[in-house]
């Protein structure tokens, strides 16, 4: 354990914990949107940013982003300095330049202040605020489909060059993972469509609806050790039967007991 | 064959020495990059096939010899005769024969293809006695220019590998990095931080793989300075790396360099292959128990990928983004093991430091920033090229003395230092000692060396305009700061340019240029808003002109400038045949007319006007 000082309060933490989690266990609010615990921190907002100084650094201070700052001893931080609250008002409003429409951009534009841009609103600008979490999250399947392609202002994520990606298996990770729902997909006539290409879909054998996809069946299947026949029924389905097996134990029951 | 011993290392040195010394005479040409591009091949060529045919008594095929890159670049192709050390300039194939003829065989010096001294007017024989290689003190570039890159030979025959011989027989690798730390070499990358004290480190951090790293990424817009030391000495490079693998205890390297570079990447990969033939790379170095191996890791070309979390992530095969960077390299680097990376000039000053000591380098240059310094200069300047100085030296002594000032005698204005994320310096500053430390606080920065001179006919808005649109195609796209930020900053700049931007905008600026600074990831958004910054600093008025008054005192910005034709006008059509959009008019030999409602200012008759009669507004 380390002890360090938050906001003039000591505070004790384990050894390299990264300071943003640590920050939030003390109930302090530091804003982030690229922050998620199924990922590992990539430090791409820059929404976490405090401020830290040591007793020996004689007065020097420095910026850095929490989430990616491991805990140490003697480590002093400040979280709302009006400085850091200035630079993530100016992040915040950069953001509602490239992504007016996300509501999750809106609502914490507002927290500080900003219903609208002071920049030049980006044209071909979406919802997508590029935190990563998909692309984060695909690489923690190990499949890796998705990643940044381009560069700078013209990145966007996507398949390896900006083709349908040949190793996705459809599983809606991104999707689900995304904080502004900017990624977009469909289940149809037993098929699913996402980032440009088409799945087969599992149909649950009672009641005919889609499970999963078939590539990402297969890939459970192998790198989890789930059973063969796991698939062939929907969890509403299964729900079901269990239901109707536990009735039936019910009056197994009732009949020993009587 | 295998050099396996310090002795036969001397042995082979006197053998080499001896064919490297063999010609009395020698005719020395250049086939450096810039050389090369005006057709110094061709040159080679025709001295190879004419010197043959002639049959010289003195000068025989072996005198005809090609380097590298000899840093004057405005006037290339170079030739040097030696041992008089006559210099021509701008020789064409068609010249060679008079060269073969006069200089050759009659002794004689043909006036025409000397140097011209700007300000004496006078012919210079001696490259020597030219201001622009007189005021140079080489360390890094001892040898471009003096031996043949493709011969290891002749880079043996110069003393190479002789410092790593001194440091594998008479040194610990303690005393290697003492000795380097006591010389007080700065990374010559760009932040200046102290060589000796990166190699300890790394040689204290516990793990069984060290690795070392040469950063030839040189991505800044009008430095060359690294291109030069990889293409025309490349084993100087590879002696640093090893003798750093020494001292950190590594058995693997590499070279990034940069696609942009084939005749680097042909160059080191020859010295590779050469060294390692020879026993100076690979197993058993020298016969000692050091193995150590190189490899070129080529990059696409990314800016980003000069900034070392990046270069590491592309060497290993992952795409070039930064991360950050709260362990350092040194500790967790490349496969996150222990990592020493350096710029090619670094590694390429190490084997003199070795072999001359510390204390000789110490006493160059000031006491913070010791040794030499490489720069790129370009932009308009009279001596193109690259020149290697005493840090300490002033830039007035840089740009005009060695550079010879500005042409077509026009006004200095200012000099941008450090490449893109560095700063614009006014003529205020002329007299800054040129130091890291001096820059920095000056508000640009040492950087890779490029030097890109501007005079009186620049826009400051616009320079600062163009270095953003440069570092927005530039910026990996990973950091919001410098993603976003540095687009707008880009656009807000532009709309100064256009005079429609307001005291507003301007504030808004620089509240959106300390965010970045201080919020972004790498070194690349970090110093990003350095070329708006160092332009308000020392030019605010211009961006006031340009917001207020709607003028744009360079007469560059098209929207708020205007052509006339003066009373200098001779008539000559030269305008009217050029101008895109008919805007002139007039008959042969009378003044002619330019229709401003028409004129969408170009400036195609400005640069085809041998009268001076276009004026801007």
């Amino acid at each position: 354990m380390v002890q360090m000082t938050i906001n003039g309060k000591v505070v004790k933490a384990p050894d390299g914990e990264m300071l943003l989690t640590v920050i939030r266990r003390q109930g302090i609010d530091v804003p982030a949107l690229c922050d998620h615990a199924a990922v590992e921190p990539c430090g791409s907002c820059r929404m976490c940013l405090v401020e830290i100084t040591r007793e020996d650094w004689n007065g020097w201070k420095k910026y850095v982003t929490s989430c990616l700052y491991p805990s140490e001893n003697g480590l002093i931080v400040s979280t709302h300095t009006p400085e850091l609250q200035e630079i993530r008002r100016n992040i915040m409003d950069l953001y509602l330049a490239r992504c007016p429409g996300s509501e999750l951009v809106q609502k914490m534009a507002e927290e500080y202040g900003l219903t609208r841009t002071s920049y030049k609103t980006i044209p071909e600008g979406d919802n997508c605020i590029m935190c990563y979490a998909c692309t984060r999250i695909c690489e923690v399947l190990g499949r890796n489909a998705i990643s940044a392609v381009h560069r700078g202002h013209a990145k966007v994520i996507s398949g390896p060059f900006d083709d349908p990606p040949p190793d996705c298996i459809g599983c809606l990770s991104c999707a689900n993972i995304c904080p502004t729902d900017v990624i977009e997909w469909h289940d149809q006539d037993g098929t699913r469509a996402i980032w440009g290409r088409t799945f087969d879909l599992i149909s649950c054998r009672q009641c005919g609806k889609g499970i999963i996809t078939r590539d990402f069946a297969e890939y459970l299947k192998e790198k989890r050790q789930i059973p063969a026949d796991y698939f062939e029924i929907c969890d509403d389905c299964k729900r079901v039967e269990l239901a109707r097996k536990m009735g039936g134990l019910v009056d197994l029951a009732k009949e020993v007991a009587s | 064959m295998r050099i396996d011993s310090i002795e036969k290392l001397d042995k082979w040195r006197k053998e080499c020495r001896r064919t490297f010394e063999a010609p009395k005479r020698k005719v020395i040409v250049c086939l450096g990059e810039g050389c090369l591009a005006n057709g110094s091949e061709e040159v080679f060529n025709e001295f190879k096939k004419l010197v043959a045919e002639k049959k010289i008594p003195d000068v025989t095929v072996e005198s005809v010899a090609k380097t590298g890159c000899h840093g004057f670049c405005a006037l290339g192709p170079l030739v040097i005769i030696e041992p008089d050390g006559t210099f021509y300039t701008k020789v064409s194939k068609g010249d060679v024969a008079k060269i073969v003829d006069k200089t050759l065989i009659g002794h004689e010096i043909i006036d025409k293809l000397l140097y011209t001294d700007a300000k004496t007017a006078e012919k210079v024989a001696n490259y020597e006695k030219i201001p622009f290689y007189a005021r140079q003190q080489r360390i890094s570039l001892r040898h471009c220019g003096t031996i043949d890159p493709h011969k290891i030979t002749d880079y043996i025959a110069v003393g190479g590998y002789a410092a790593l011989g001194k440091a594998l027989t008479t040194m610990t690798p303690q005393q290697v990095i003492d000795e380097i730390t006591k010389s007080g070499l700065r990374g010559r990358g760009g932040a200046g931080f102290p060589t000796g004290k990166k190699w300890a480190t790394c040689a204290k951090a516990p793990a069984d793989v060290h690795y070392v790293i040469c950063n030839g990424d040189e991505g800044d817009p009008g430095a060359f300075s690294d291109r030069t030391t990889m293409g025309s000495d490349p084993h100087s490079v590879l002696e640093g790396m090893i003798i750093c693998a020494y001292a950190v205890g590594s058995h693997q390297g590499y070279i990034y360099v940069r696609e942009e570079y084939p005749l680097a990447v042909v160059t080191l990969q020859k010295a590779i292959d050469e060294a390692k033939q020879h026993g100076l790379l690979g197993e058993h170095i020298l016969g000692t128990e050091l193995s150590f191996d190189i490899k070129i890791s080529r990059g696409g070309g990314a800016f980003v990928c000069g900034e070392s979390s990046a270069l590491m992530r592309s060497v290993a095969g992952e795409v070039g983004e930064p991360r950050a960077k709260y362990i350092r390299s040194v500790i967790k680097g490349l496969h996150d093991q222990p990592t020493v990376l350096n710029n090619v000039e670094t590694y390429a000053t190490v084997p003199a430091i070795v072999e001359r000591g510390a204390d000789w380098f110490a006493g160059i240059g000031t006491k913070k920033s010791t040794g030499t310094k490489v720069f790129s200069l370009a932009g308009k300047i009279k001596n193109t090229g690259l020149v290697e100085v005493p840090m300490g030296i002033t830039l007035r002594e840089i740009i005009f003395d060695i550079g010879g000032g500005v042409p077509d005698g026009r006004k200095f204005k200012a000099v941008q230092t450090g490449g893109p994320s560095g700063g614009c310096l006014p003529e205020g500053k002329i007299d800054l000692p040129v130091d890291f430390d001096s820059l920095t606080e000056a508000g640009s920065m040492m950087g890779s060396g490029g030097m890109v001179i501007m005079d009186d006919r620049t826009c400051m808005v616009e320079v600062a305009r163009y270095f953003l649109s440069f570092l927005v195609s530039e910026s990996c796209g990973k950091c919001v700061p410098c993603r976003e930020g540095l687009y707008q900053l880009r656009e807000l700049c532009a709309k100064v340019c256009d005079g429609e931007a307001t005291e507003e905008d301007l504030a808004l600026m620089e509240r959106l240029a300390k965010t970045i600074k201080v919020g972004s990831l790498c070194g690349l958004g970090q110093s990003g808003p350095n070329p708006f910054l160092s332009t308000l600093l020392y030019f605010r008025d211009e961006y006031l002109a340009h917001i207020r008054d709607k003028k744009c005192p360079g007469g560059v910005c098209r929207k708020l400038i205007t052509y006339a034709i003066t009373d200098a006008c001779t008539g000559c059509m030269a305008c009217i045949s050029v101008c895109p959009v008919h805007a002139i008019t007039g008959e042969r030999k009378k003044k002619h007319v330019l229709d401003k409602n028409i004129c969408d200012r170009c400036g195609s008759c400005y640069a085809v006007c041998k009268f001076d009669a276009i004026e801007i507004s």
